[in-house]
């Protein structure tokens, strides 16, 4: 089984965010850099089933020269290699872009499955996994919180509103995880020491054969959200009392119940 | 035409989702605005009759697709009817609830048709015929403003964001003729909690508990949110000691509420938990501890064990009901 995992890197998030000079666009220097949360779970995902069927796992990742750090950091929980599309044309790119830019990278690649993060937890887009598995015109299933793979086909247990739908899907397919599927492992002393000789390729758009793509979607700028004043803090006598205080306000000044 | 909007009405079960109405009205305001029609869209089997109710939120034309392979959502048959649709009617913006089925429908139509997608948007506003959208990002940390840069747009809309309002639409039924290859996934089942339980993103009240419960009995929070006609959530301590389901978890990684009123029980507040739950209208907080972040984002603020508190605010609210 040949897995193709998407990764990508991002701030952590305990990270404080901090809106950039321009103003449409956030500073990056105080960053702590991660691999995003959910692509942990795809890299996870994708080493127990190689561990079961065999096979090998390939990273793919679109970032800057940093993103190599979260590519090797999941080389020492186990990947076998890594590609890194970096190239300053991609800095403009919008989601639709770097769903190219990785379709386009995946193509010409053996693969069975490919595993994607939901969404990535700084531009919170959804939208990558879908449009790849869109552009390579293979099934794609959402938000899933468990799989099994049988004969050629793939079952994924997709978190809905109130439960679960069970879709089965023909290989090749692309699933996106869901918190739930498993517990990332962490990477060993000897992972890392091996991950260091593993191949990790870096390619730009010129290598793939693309032109930078035209981003359709433009953030214009960026604020933070209103602080919330600290809370009005309701004290009386009895639980009771304080109780019958909230309900009040609730119910008279803020009037939401 | 250029000028329409198209809503995408979430049918499930037997009804519409709430954020369907939500996503008409906005829509209904954006076609007043550009002076064009809105044109909302239902997929299902057998949707016709319910697809009625939505000339109630001032749709002009109501397209019902029916075919007994869109009984369930499928990201490929969806895919497929919506994006033809999109093609023949070219509205400038399509509209949908930012749902589990929104979500993934709204990025595969992004990539079908090359249509950009700003998803999970918390308002809308135009600003001299052009639209600005606003939408969190870093979990919320930030907020930011994008603008779309071709037509069709496709915008999902974070439930309980914007309010749904009744209107009056012409409401004409219109049979789509859908014509769909066997597809390649199905949906073998679908595995439903208990029934009648108000799902956590949709709930007008939710009442959420963290590390400060101590155990799984939520029941305390239950029937507070019951009261209410809410939902519970948990913080991701909470889920993470194995007390509450995944499924329960309000945070960063875990599902955003935007209720008129959240009510945080022993959860001190980890910039993780704010980013699932800022967008509340009222956020009160019942923690035993007075330094407890929690309070210095919330509302109103309680001091005390929340096992006399909760209970007794259930009451409070239950005196108020009757009164």
């Amino acid at each position: 089984m040949d897995i193709i995992v998407l990764l990508k890197q991002v701030p952590s998030t305990e990270s404080i965010v901090q809106i950039a000079e321009d103003g449409r666009s956030v500073k990056t220097d105080d960053v702590n850099w991660v691999i995003n949360p959910y692509d942990e779970f795809a890299v996870e995902e994708a080493l127990r089933i190689r561990e079961k069927q065999g096979g090998t796992v390939t990273l793919v990742s679109v970032g800057t020269a940093k993103a190599v750090e979260a590519i090797r950091t999941a080389l020492a929980m186990g990947a076998d290699k890594g590609i890194l599309v970096n190239d300053p044309a991609i800095a403009s790119c919008d989601g639709l872009g770097i769903a190219r830019i990785l379709s386009t990278l995946i193509q010409p690649l053996p693969y069975d499955l490919i595993i994607a993060g939901q969404r990535a937890v700084d531009d919170e887009n959804f939208l990558v996994g879908a449009a790849v598995a869109e552009f390579l015109n293979i099934p794609f299933m959402s938000l899933v919180i468990k799989q099994e793979i049988n004969e050629g086909k793939i079952q994924c247990h997709r978190t809905i509103e109130g439960g679960t739908a069970l879709i089965e899907s023909p290989l090749p397919a692309l699933f996106t995880t869901q918190r739930g599927l498993n517990e990332p492992r962490y990477a060993s002393l000897p992972g890392v020491m091996k991950a260091k000789k593993k191949p990790l390729e870096i390619k730009t758009l010129a290598d793939l054969g693309l032109e930078a793509p035209t981003p359709l979607l433009r953030v214009v700028a960026m604020k933070l959200p209103e602080k919330r004043k600290a809370a009005k803090i309701i004290d009386a006598a009895t639980p009771h009392a304080k109780a019958a205080e909230l309900v009040r306000i609730l119910h008279e000044e803020a009037k939401v119940i | 035409m250029l000028q329409d909007i198209l809503a995408v009405a979430e049918y499930v079960d037997g009804v519409f989702r709430k954020v369907s109405f939500e996503a008409l009205s906005q829509g209904r305001r954006m076609a007043d605005t550009l002076g064009g029609k809105l044109v909302a869209v239902v997929l299902g089997d057998e949707v016709q009759d319910a697809a009625k109710q939505l000339a109630a939120y001032g749709a002009d034309r109501i397209l019902v697709a029916e075919h007994p392979d869109l009984k369930d959502y499928l990201t490929e048959t969806y895919t497929h009817v919506t994006a033809e649709i999109i093609q023949k009617e070219a509205p400038v913006f399509v509209l949908m609830g930012a749902t589990t089925q929104g979500k993934d429908l709204s990025a595969a139509l992004s990539a079908r048709l090359g249509a950009p997608l700003a998803t999970d948007c918390i308002s809308l506003r135009f600003e001299n015929q052009k639209l600005t959208i606003t939408r969190p990002m870093y979990g919320g940390k930030i907020l930011a403003d994008v603008v779309i840069e071709s037509s069709p747009g496709i915008i999902t809309l974070r439930p309980n964001a914007f309010a749904s309002a009744p209107a009056s639409g012409a409401g004409q039924i219109e049979s789509y003729p859908v014509v769909l290859d066997k597809p390649r996934t199905s949906c073998l089942a679908r595995q439903m909690e208990a029934a009648g339980r108000i799902e956590l993103t949709e709930a007008d009240v939710v009442v959420s508990g963290g590390r400060g419960m101590g155990g799984s009995d939520f029941s305390v929070l239950e029937m507070l949110a019951s009261e209410m006609g809410g939902a519970v959530g948990a913080s991701r301590s909470a889920v993470d000691e194995g007390w509450r389901p995944v499924s329960d978890q309000v945070g960063q990684t875990g599902k955003v509420v935007s209720p008129n009123v959240y009510i945080a029980c022993g959860i001190s507040g980890a910039i993780q938990h704010f980013a699932g739950m800022q967008t509340s209208k009222v956020i009160v907080a019942i923690n035993k501890d007075p330094e407890a972040p929690i309070f210095s984002k919330a509302d109103y603020g309680i001091v005390g064990n929340l096992f006399e508190l909760v209970p007794a605010i259930t009451e409070e609210v239950k005196k108020l009901k009757n009164s």
